[in-house]
């Protein structure tokens, strides 16, 4: 039992939604004098949700956007009480989900730093002994006596990242860090998280970065419409949430065509290491024509290369085929895959993918720019 | 005795200490003459009302030192309105910390009343001012102010406990409390001297225990003349006279109570 972190135990939350608003005491007594009682509409977020989080995991809930994950992790922290079950925590648990909660725009740099140390559970004089190195992190000195509202959302970001690491818990919650910052503070985030696992922290981790998902987590769960539907490796969460997101475009695509389309196409990112990236074409084809597909990696809307199979064997009717590329000659930003399925004969467009499967290669090079990583180098003389 | 300690924990009392702090700074954002106008906007009422009603009115009605009589009601009444309107908005005021980070709900509305109650010391300064320059002398009864100025907190942290919540799903409740104070501006004896009102009204204004613990704090300061009405007068000691102290015990558990049984879905209402 000791090493459990978190007991989440069959836990369901509702939320009442009055269905007609109701904020006035005079549309309440209207109301009220007509003899009714306000109608609610109670909408599950949860239904049921039971997991246990050992303790120095590293913790994923993922799930499409309303899906409850948000929801479960403000449980968590104790801002929404469960309807029904309970959550036993053992630790230390962080009680925020977000970064730079309480920052005031009228307020200096410096202002913000205590109040927001304040919320934190810090005391002055506790604030004042870590003051320098929060500011030192964030890199910004010269502006802490200026107001929070002059700063660029990046600076914004900044501060409050370096006060919450300072936040000493033995249960980290996080929800879409990720999502903010430039490259640089997501490098600065991702060293920040392999200290956290190194000194075996518990951290509990929303996100829609899968690659993270896949890169930092021992383990994750897959919440859908309030029920937690996969308890596993991150690995296979990740692929379960890049699957259902695929079928869900495609059935949008059916939609906007409006009929069944002859030929298919699909991409999709299967798995990325620090060198390769593996990229898998599925194509069906209701012809048995001979094919092949031509597949262009795309940085920033802008073909970069392109390569087709027409040296392989031809493709025909349904089958998958997958792409490995080796990505250490490209430099740290987002790449596209663009593809099409082609008639070997007469080099005949016969359809694209719909969607471009994207990845993203990290990298903090400020020397190099453009994809490209060029085999060169400086002479001196 | 634990959950006491808890409550005014390290953490609790610094982040109370960080909101009044920030509450005080930004209120006065801006303004050129900043802190002092918490002098001068009772200061200025007290110059209004004593024209009015000391000068030309003549409310006074012949009880010495009329001038401070005035001014210590005005004082009282500007904190309890003061804490109140600005309790009342404070949680709903606050709802993005609410919504993103687990703090004790109650140190929201208790930092605003603190902040009123800063505001009421720097205003009682003057008062002693005045009363020097009146030449009012300092009795033995003063010692008994301290626990007026307690009964009038608890009273304004038990409304205020109770609007601070039930603001968050009844908006109306700021305009109804405003015309709830301009009532209760004119039925508490700020302005004027109570003898002037009928023996019988004068029983039940006391009952409420602003016009109580205004006449109290009247006597126990300034003056002990028969003119000076207090509640133990009215009711000649009977057991009456304890009516406005359950009044504030009442409304101060019902606050407390009302406020707790609502602070877990603040995140959700708001």
């Amino acid at each position: 039992m000791d090493d459990i972190a978190v007991t989440v135990d069959h836990v369901s939350k509702s939320f009442r939604l009055p269905h007609e608003k109701q904020n006035t005491v005079k549309s309440a007594l209207i109301h009220w004098a007509r003899g009714g009682r306000r109608s609610y509409e109670r909408q599950r977020v949860l239904k049921d949700v039971s997991f246990e989080i050992r303790k120095g995991d590293f913790f994923a809930i993922v799930g499409r956007n309303g899906s409850g994950k948000s929801t479960m992790l403000k449980m968590l922290a104790g801002i929404y009480t469960p309807t029904s079950g309970g959550i036993q925590v053992n630790g230390k648990l962080t009680p925020f989900i977000e970064l730079g909660v309480g920052f005031n725009p009228e307020l200096t740099g410096r202002e913000n730093v205590f109040l927001n140390g304040a919320l934190l559970g810090f005391n002055r004089k506790e604030m004042e002994a870590m003051y320098d190195d929060i500011v030192g992190f964030a890199e910004l000195e010269k502006f802490m006596d200026q107001k929070l509202k002059n700063y660029s959302s990046g600076m914004q970001v900044r501060l409050a990242f370096s006060i919450a690491i300072r936040a000493q818990s033995d249960i980290l919650l996080l929800d879409e860090v990720l999502a903010v910052g430039d490259a640089a503070f997501q490098q600065k985030c991702f060293d920040y998280f392999e200290e956290l696992r190194e000194q075996r922290k518990t951290v509990i981790f929303v996100s829609h970065d899968m690659d993270a998902v896949r890169r930092f987590c021992t383990r994750a769960v897959y919440i859908k419409d309030g029920d937690l539907i996969l308890d596993s490796t991150p690995a296979e969460v990740a692929d379960l949430y890049i699957e259902e997101n695929m079928q869900s475009t495609r059935q949008k695509d059916k939609n906007i065509d409006g009929q069944a389309k002859l030929y298919k196409l699909t991409s999709k990112i299967i798995e990325q290491t620090d060198d390769d990236v593996l990229i898998r074409f599925s194509y069906s084809a209701e012809s048995d024509d001979d094919m092949y597909i031509g597949v262009s990696v795309l940085r920033d809307g802008v073909s970069i290369a392109e390569i087709n199979t027409k040296n392989l064997p031809p493709l025909q009717g349904t089958g998958r085929i997958t792409y490995k590329l080796n990505i250490t000659h490209l430099n740290g930003g987002m790449y596209q895959i663009g593809s099409g399925l082609f008639r070997s004969k007469n080099a005949e467009l016969l359809g694209v993918s719909r969607t471009k499967a994207q990845f993203m290669v990290r990298g903090g090079d400020l020397t190099r720019g453009g994809a490209l990583k060029l085999a060169d180098s400086w002479i001196l003389k | 005795m634990e959950r006491v300690k808890a409550v005014f924990s390290k953490q609790n009392r610094a982040l109370l200490a960080e909101l009044v702090r920030t509450d005080f700074k930004l209120r006065y954002q801006g303004s050129v003459l900043g802190y002092a106008w918490s002098l001068l906007r009772p200061l200025m009422l007290f110059g209004i009302l004593y024209v009015i009603f000391a000068l030309v009115i003549k409310s006074g009605d012949g009880i010495p030192h009329f001038p401070v009589y005035l001014l210590l009601g005005i004082v009282l009444w500007t904190f309890f309105t003061d804490m109140t309107t600005q309790s009342l908005g404070s949680v709903v005021g606050r709802g993005d910390l609410i919504r993103k980070i687990r703090i004790p709900r109650w140190t929201i509305v208790f930092s605003s009343s603190i902040g009123a109650l800063i505001n009421l010391g720097l205003n009682l300064i003057v008062v002693a001012v005045v009363m020097l320059i009146n030449q009012v002398g300092i009795m033995h009864t003063a010692i008994l102010f301290p626990l007026l100025l307690v009964e009038i907190y608890l009273f304004a942290l038990g409304i205020s406990l109770f609007m601070s919540a039930a603001f968050v799903k009844f908006r109306d409740l700021g305009f109804i409390w405003e015309v709830i104070l301009q009532i209760g501006f004119y039925l508490t004896p700020i302005l004027y001297a109570m003898t002037l009102i009928p023996h019988r009204f004068q029983k039940l204004q006391l009952l409420n225990p602003m016009a109580q613990a205004m006449q109290d704090s009247r006597y126990t300061l300034i003056s002990h003349d028969p003119k000076v009405i207090t509640i133990s007068r009215v009711f000649d000691d009977g057991w009456y006279r304890l009516v406005p102290f359950a009044v504030v015990l009442l409304v101060l558990f019902g606050g407390l109570a009302y406020f707790r049984s609502q602070a877990n879905s603040f995140a959700e209402n708001i």
